[in-house]
């Protein structure tokens, strides 16, 4: 993600073409504006729980504009209408398109049907950040969650989506784990797609 | 890895924002690392001064009987310096390197706030690695 990619200048947003993807960003660039992201609405809240809504608020319209650019770019217009489709569309085609690479995991949860996980060793925007010991088990990662969530609800598959760190052993650095918990209906329609 | 005996960061107006000491010779408490912090800060301004050379950006090495101090000052004014064994071989490299993770894991850290104590555990964690990793690989970078 560090390289900068060609960019052909067009006068007007509108002229360019949709279908050409694949630019990358400078790491730099996105790691200090995510860091002014958070700054900011750290100013604005009083406890952690709000930060991390805020985080995810700001996901959500991502994701949401995600969802709709990718359909159009990748799949000709047609979204998945399939559980397990969704979520392959969110663990590769998505992350591809944000992250430059697909997502470490895909899991389903092994004590709730309706629990999904994506997990990823070193999420991108937790790159450069530590948590101060004092914020607990905040995780910047609730952007990503939001993001996640925001495709997800988009796609008629709303979730309640949350961003997790899970040490790992042997490992210096825990993994962050999105975790994925689907409404019941959605549940129900997919019982009786079969 | 013997070679450093300790390393500073000090702020641009002269306050000690990290330390980190390896191994026990030179060990310092508290008080008097914040003082040979300040008072680096002002022999640098001072020397910058005194040069008879214009455009002098401070010393950038002292040399004495039983160890060499390498100092590199960003532009910004925060000063990296570390004590190590007279005749260490490419500290000069190593100081740009760190300065290289200090933009990266501690300036890009939302939870950083700019001139103040530098408590990142990224930061430690590379900063442990990258002083540990072979001088050789380290100048590959």
């Amino acid at each position: 993600m560090i390289g900068v990619g060609k960019i052909k200048q067009y006068g007007n947003v509108l002229d360019k073409p949709l279908a050409k993807g694949k630019q990358e960003v400078s790491l730099s660039a996105f790691a200090f504006l995510f860091s002014e992201l958070v700054q900011y609405n750290q100013t604005q809240v009083d406890n952690i729980g709000e930060l991390e809504r805020r985080l995810e608020d700001a996901g959500y319209a991502v994701g949401a504009r995600v969802l709709e650019l990718l359909c159009h770019r990748d799949k000709g217009n047609r979204r998945e209408t399939r559980l397990l489709g969704i979520l392959s569309f969110v663990h590769s085609t998505v992350w591809k398109v944000l992250f430059g690479k697909v997502a470490d995991s895909l899991e389903k949860g092994t004590e709730h049907e309706d629990e999904y996980m994506i997990s990823e060793k070193e999420l991108l925007v937790n790159k450069f950040i530590s948590i101060p010991k004092d914020m607990g088990t905040f995780n910047c990662g609730a952007f990503v969650a939001g993001i996640v969530r925001g495709v997800l609800d988009g796609a008629g598959f709303p979730a309640v989506v949350t961003a997790h760190f899970v040490p790992m052993e042997g490992q210096q650095r825990p993994r962050t784990t999105i975790l994925i918990k689907f409404a019941e209906e959605v549940l129900r329609r997919e019982a009786r797609l079969g | 890895m013997a070679a450093i005996n300790s390393l500073y960061i000090v702020n641009k107006s002269g306050g000690l924002i990290y330390y980190k000491d390896y191994g026990s010779a030179g060990r310092m408490d508290t008080n008097d690392t914040l003082r040979v912090a300040s008072l680096w800060h002002s022999m640098h301004a001072i020397s910058q001064q005194l040069s008879p050379v214009s455009g002098c950006s401070g010393i950038e090495l002292l040399q004495a009987d039983t160890f060499d101090l390498h100092c590199f000052q960003s532009l910004t004014g925060t000063k990296f310096f570390a004590v190590c064994e007279p005749g260490t071989q490419q500290i000069e490299s190593l100081l740009k390197f760190i300065y290289g993770l200090y933009t990266d894991y501690v300036l890009k850290n939302p939870f950083y706030e700019i001139e103040m104590p530098i408590r990142c555990e990224l930061f430690d964690i590379n900063l442990t690695q990258s002083v540990q990793k072979d001088r050789v690989a380290l100048l590959g970078q």
